[in-house]
């Protein structure tokens, strides 16, 4: 295990985030996209504090970056559930204006 | 080299679930890989010695999933295990960029020189990363909390279908404005 092979698993992981959040139609699938890229950074930074400098300090950006995936689960389901409520549907296409 | 093992392990189970995510034809199964993959991405936070860190991926990301299957129960209108579904768009650009930041992401993480270790991690970290918290940097848990706490009120009014301010009528009990006359409780 090495810095090298953590980074590279991340960087797997946040591609396929990104996959996800640039393909899919479905809200909850998306929020699933940008879950996944977290994920990947979050893998990355607990790479980066183990193998460069594994100071207790460094640990509170991983809290913040966990901080971060709770806040957006958080408003991605307050943003699907008022979308399904004002059109009855939970595709983003169905939401490109949203002044409407 | 047991850890190594055991690393590569968890990689492959969690790039391939998180894969399975977009492939399975079903969003029950979509959900439960993500799990899935988030426990393993949790069990390399473990071997990375970051006990308390690992331990609350696993917690949060399960209880996440539980609640997203809740979601799908609640709004989704169908059996979320029975449903085939192909719900994509642009996939030939979506798999262009991935590919790309996958390229160029890995490249850097394997072609940059990385300096050295500096130093070493406390013996009790759990403990050490407690005090951090509730010292040096309390600051930033302190503005992590008032961000929670306005995530929770701005969820509440982004999902509750009526709020405090759309009560109108005499008796407050009127849903909705029938104009701008008479503020809007004219019936």
């Amino acid at each position: 295990m090495t810095l090298e092979a953590v980074l590279v698993v991340a960087s797997a992981l946040f591609a396929v985030g990104l996959y996800g959040a640039l393909s899919q139609q479905v809200v909850v699938m998306v929020m699933m996209g940008l879950e996944l890229m977290i994920n990947g950074i979050l893998l990355a930074a607990g790479g980066f504090w183990w193998f460069l400098a594994p100071d207790p300090s460094g640990q509170v950006l991983l809290l913040v970056i966990l901080a971060a995936m709770t806040v957006e689960m958080a408003m991605g389901f307050a943003v699907a559930t008022l979308l399904h409520r004002r059109r009855q549907t939970d595709m983003t296409d169905m939401a490109q204006e949203l002044s409407r | 080299m047991l850890i190594g093992i055991a690393f590569w392990v968890l990689a492959v189970i969690a790039v391939a679930t998180g894969l399975a995510v977009f492939v399975v034809n079903s969003m029950a199964r979509a959900t439960y890989a993500l799990a899935v993959s988030f426990i393993a991405v949790g069990g390399q936070i473990l071997l990375l010695q970051q006990n308390y860190l690992g331990l609350i991926t696993i917690l949060m990301m399960v209880m996440e999933m539980a609640v997203m299957a809740v979601y799908m129960v609640m709004f989704m209108g169908m059996n979320p295990a029975l449903m085939p579904m192909d719900m994509t768009h642009g996939k030939k650009t979506a798999i262009g960029a991935s590919v790309g930041a996958f390229v160029v992401l890995a490249g850097g993480a394997l072609l940059v020189p990385w300096p050295d270790r500096r130093g070493g991690p406390p013996d009790d970290l759990t403990h050490a990363l407690g005090l951090e918290i509730m010292d040096g940097k309390m600051l930033v848990m302190a503005v992590v909390g008032a961000v929670m706490v306005a995530t929770i009120v701005a969820g509440v009014v982004l999902a509750a279908g009526r709020t405090r301010y759309d009560r109108f009528g005499d008796d407050l009990r009127q849903r909705g404005s029938n104009g701008a006359s008479l503020g809007g409780a004219q019936k």
